[in-house]
């Protein structure tokens, strides 16, 4: 049986071998593997790209204090980005999963519709989950457009929840039962985050500072984004800087909404504003990648 | 000539298939004998007894004019190819007949088929290679085209049509030749069953007998697969102390299993799951899904748990942080509004407390992971709170019927809430200019409106919607658009006769409806409803308003003074009969009228003559149209021109 840590070894290795990056999770705090600018900012522009990393994902609202066995604030994709998509796409990525060890001739595979779209990315793709034996084990998509702008080269984006694949690969019920490595369970190594932050997020985070934040984080990215159009030489303006103080937003917003400070109103009010930073990121990193190719 | 199409794509989604597969046919046109097939990775198009080419065809051309000099005759017989001796004369004119050879049909078809599959309509299409390249609804990846077993050349989306298909995924081979006589069995081979019949019956035979029958799921399942297999699993009988509709639902909703019965109008602990696979030989398949649904089921049971902690009652408060919609304030507010409309509407007191209750569910765990089980969630808990049963009836009830084949609440208070419930909705949405154009109905208003007329109309209920809503002449409208719909199994025009007598009643619609229909077909009928037309445009030009009876005394013996006795004659009979006989007695007046139009004339110089017969005519239009208005009927001959 393969522990958590050799799973994730195993898709490290088997997409390295189809000429990915493998790069190492983004250091700001996202939402989905999708908000980190190696997919969100690459997947931009006509030029292609191939890459997969780990990306621990937060999702406040989903925190159930290391209780529930499904759900977790913070899980683990892997997140696999290939810019344009092969023809071969899905036969390599079922190739993936016979890599890791399910022999697919003796178990049920689906791919059920089902389209993908993050309203305060301006992104969405269509696609489908992949149901291995009634269990949701990947989003596999066909971006179509991120920021708001249609894209040059249809990647395919191709997410594997990785606690419940390794859940499904060891037999185990519960994610914190999953082996992360011999005599080490996911419970022992990430239970306390569980609980804690589902403490924060739940009882302790403190509205007024957060919305403190977020305007302050939103200002900065605002200054930077009406900097860009007059930057003297665009090609070394910081976007991706720019970029971090969105996704920072992006977190503040769901921390936000966890701790029920949102109504429904101010959020599509809220969502916009993100997406407003979050679209013209993806504007001026467009122009800026077009100039560095033309230099 | 024999004709094979097979489009081979990824994954379609299962609903979009039937649909596609009928655009197919028709934009195939007529043909001796066509068959579309479909799984969820190919559409198939088959045709046998096409033509192998164009019937070759004349085509007359017509040149100079006899008198034309002889240059320009010569002119014409060289374009035409011919010697000037080989034209024909026709209508004073030097003509030429060409023969044009009809084009072969595989040419036709490498120009066709490609078009064919670019004008299917997708709900959403996508494109997956550079910007501006093909759209489809998922990308191509095959495409076998074969006429009489050779290639028909072409190419759609970068895929050259060829004459080898893919099998099932992991049953078949990725490649493999196939012929027009031997594609079903070579599909068979690998793994692919053709036929959606023949899905949809393995299916059936492989369930067990006691699983629920579920139509719409066996649809999905059959287009969702290749080759069905059932599988089926059992569930800790624990389990079953939650709700059968929580169970079912997360079995149906989230992972497309049928359920099963006890035999005793409860769940039996198993369900049946359908892959797309041959079979099972480990034991994998049913381990792996028993898991998924164990997870599944211990998350409701946490959720239920968790809930009951909190009455419905409390949560009411919460309502004020559920926001309805932007412009329309929160689910609190909206709460005291439709207890405030069931009040109106007339509901007890069991109805007032459902409708305080009703959506409460809202703020509960269950219903933010299954949303589709709102307000039977709500029923469920008021249940289990110890309200009583009027009231929790009532709650799990208010969301029906959501769709036109959907029951009605079942109880009283149930429809009045969900009336209450709608109205509202329809009302707030209209208020702050949230209206329905097109396709576009975010909040589901056609639905909204459809169900109260669907409730009021079936339950026979004495409501009068139209006074609740005409104070919006566009939400007024909108609604009436609504109750045409619901009797659109009547004639288009005898809706619109019985409504412009009136809709504040829909029962009443509804039976005057059928009385016209029955009606109608009878003789005098569409001549009377033709001279009702008449009537009314005399009317209009002369612009009559005044509603006075016609003065007896100034009638004319004759055709005016039989047609006024007819008149009070059937008035005074109709007043006591059910809506038929009545119609059928208004229809005997046809003689009166038609001698009256043979022999006065109405527009006499004599004003008070004129406007005593106006005042005759405006009588009986206004005394008959009570039950419908004639003058919409379109009369038949009329009819035949559309």
């Amino acid at each position: 049986m393969d522990s958590y840590q050799q799973i994730i070894f195993k898709l490290k290795n088997y997409w390295a071998e189809r000429g990915c990056v493998i790069q190492e999770p983004f250091d700001t705090e996202v939402g989905a593997g999708t908000m980190a600018p190696e997919t969100f900012l690459r997947v931009l522009g006509p030029k292609p790209y191939r890459t997969g990393y780990v990306q621990p994902s937060r999702r406040p609202a989903d925190g159930r204090y290391g209780e529930n066995p499904n759900r977790l604030y913070k899980h683990q994709q892997f997140q696999l980005i290939l810019k344009p998509s092969p023809d071969d796409v899905i036969d390599q990525y079922l190739g993936s999963l016979e890599a890791l060890g399910i022999n697919l001739a003796e178990h049920d595979i689906k791919l059920e519709e089902d389209n993908w779209e993050a309203p305060t990315l301006g992104a969405w793709g269509v696609g489908w989950q992949v149901m291995l034996d009634g269990l949701e084990i990947t989003q596999f998509t066909y971006f179509q457009q991120c920021g708001g702008i249609e894209l040059d080269l249809v990647p395919a984006e191709i997410t594997y929840g990785l606690e419940r694949l390794s859940a499904f690969l060891q037999g185990k019920d519960s994610v914190y039962d999953i082996e992360w490595t011999p005599g080490v369970t996911y419970g022992d190594v990430r239970k306390r985050d569980e609980l804690q932050y589902s403490v924060y997020n739940f009882e302790l985070a403190d509205r007024d500072t957060l919305w403190k934040l977020f305007d302050l984080y939103e200002g900065e990215a605002q200054r930077l984004l009406a900097l860009y159009p007059r930057a003297e030489r665009k090609e070394r303006f910081p976007l991706l800087a720019t970029y971090d103080q969105v996704l920072k937003c992006s977190n503040l917003f769901n921390t936000l909404d966890a701790r029920g400070a949102i109504s429904v109103t101010e959020r599509v009010a809220v969502i916009a504003r993100v997406r407003k930073l979050a679209v013209g990121v993806a504007e001026a990193w467009v122009d800026q990648s077009a100039i560095e190719a033309a230099a | 000539m024999n004709l094979l199409l097979e489009i081979g794509t990824e994954e379609i989604p299962d609903w979009m298939i039937p649909d596609a597969l009928a655009q197919m046919r028709t934009l195939f046109g007529p043909a001796e004998s066509v068959r579309v097939d479909a799984t969820s990775r190919r559409l198939v198009l088959r045709a046998t007894g096409l033509a192998e080419r164009q019937p070759d065809r004349d085509e007359y051309v017509a040149g100079p004019a006899l008198s034309a000099p002889a240059a320009a005759v010569e002119g014409f017989a060289r374009k035409q190819g011919v010697a000037k001796e080989a034209l024909e004369q026709r209508d004073g004119k030097y003509g030429y007949t060409r023969k044009i050879a009809g084009r072969e049909t595989r040419d036709l078809l490498a120009t066709s088929l490609p078009e064919l599959i670019g004008k299917i309509a997708w709900p959403k299409t996508m494109f997956w290679g550079a910007k501006g390249s093909a759209r489809f609804i998922r990308p191509v990846r095959w495409i076998v085209a074969l006429l009489d077993d050779r290639i028909i050349p072409f190419e759609f989306a970068h895929v050259t049509s060829g004459a080898e298909s893919s099998g099932h995924r992991r049953l078949g081979k990725a490649r493999f030749p196939v012929t027009f006589a031997s594609y079903e069995q070579a599909l068979r081979e690998n793994g692919v069953i053709l036929s959606a019949d023949e899905r949809r019956s393995r299916i059936l035979n492989e369930l067990p007998h006691d699983a629920r029958p579920d139509a719409s799921l066996l649809e999905t399942l059959v287009y969702l697969t290749e080759y069905p297999t059932v599988v089926t699993g059992e569930f800790e009988p624990s389990f079953l102390t939650l709700p059968s509709e929580v169970l079912s639902t997360v079995m149906r909703f989230h992972q497309k299993y049928f359920s099963i019965d006890d035999g005793k109008g409860g769940l039996a602990p198993r369900f049946a799951a359908v892959m797309n696979t041959s079979g099972d030989p480990a034991g994998l398949v049913r381990h792996g899904n028993e898991r998924v649904l164990r997870a599944r089921f211990n998350d409701a049971r946490f959720f239920w748990d968790t809930d009951q902690q909190r009455t419905l009652d409390a949560r009411v408060e919460d309502l004020k942080h559920v926001t309805f919609q932007a412009k329309l304030g929160n689910y609190y507010e909206k709460t005291q509004r439709v207890e405030g409309m069931v009040a109106v509407l007339g509901g007890d007191a069991h109805a007032l407390r459902a409708a305080r209750l009703s959506k409460a569910d809202l703020t509960t765990e269950l219903v933010k992971e299954f949303t589709e089980l709102q307000g039977v969630v709500g029923g469920l808990y008021a249940r289990a709170q110890g309200e009583p049963e009027e009231v929790s009836t009532a709650i799990y009830d208010h969301y029906k019927p959501v769709s036109m084949e959907d029951s009605l609440p079942r109880t009283e208070a149930g429809r009045f809430v969900a009336i209450a419930d709608k109205l509202d909705t329809l009302i707030g949405c209209f208020q702050v200019g949230l209206i329905p154009s097109g396709s576009k109905d975010p909040f589901a208003l056609r639905r909204a409106a459809q169900g109260i007329v669907k409730i009021i109309v079936e339950a026979n209920m004495n409501l009068p919607l139209r006074s609740y809503v005409r104070q919006d002449p566009k939400l007024e409208e909108f609604v009436l658009d609504r109750v045409r719909n619901y009797f659109r199994d009547f004639a288009y025009d005898e809706i619109s006769a019985v409504l412009a007598s009136g809709w504040d009643s829909l029962p009443d619609v509804r039976a005057r409806l059928i009385a016209l229909r029955a009606v109608r077909p009878t003789a005098d009928f569409e001549p009377l409803a033709a001279s009702f037309k008449r009537i009314r445009n005399i009317l209009k030009q002369a612009d009559f308003s005044n509603t006075a009876p016609p003065v007896a005394d100034l009638l004319e013996d004759g055709p005016e003074r039989e047609l006024y006795a007819s008149f009070l004659q059937i008035q005074n009979e109709i007043a006591a009969l059910p809506y038929q006989p009545a119609l059928e007695r208004i229809a005997t007046l046809r003689p009166a009228v038609d001698r009256f139009f043979d022999k006065v004339m109405v527009n006499v110089s004599d004003e008070r003559i004129r406007n005593n017969r106006l005042a005759l005519l405006n009588a009986i239009s206004t005394e008959f149209s009570k039950l419908a208005d004639f003058s919409e009927i379109v009369i038949q001959t009329q009819e035949t021109k559309v």
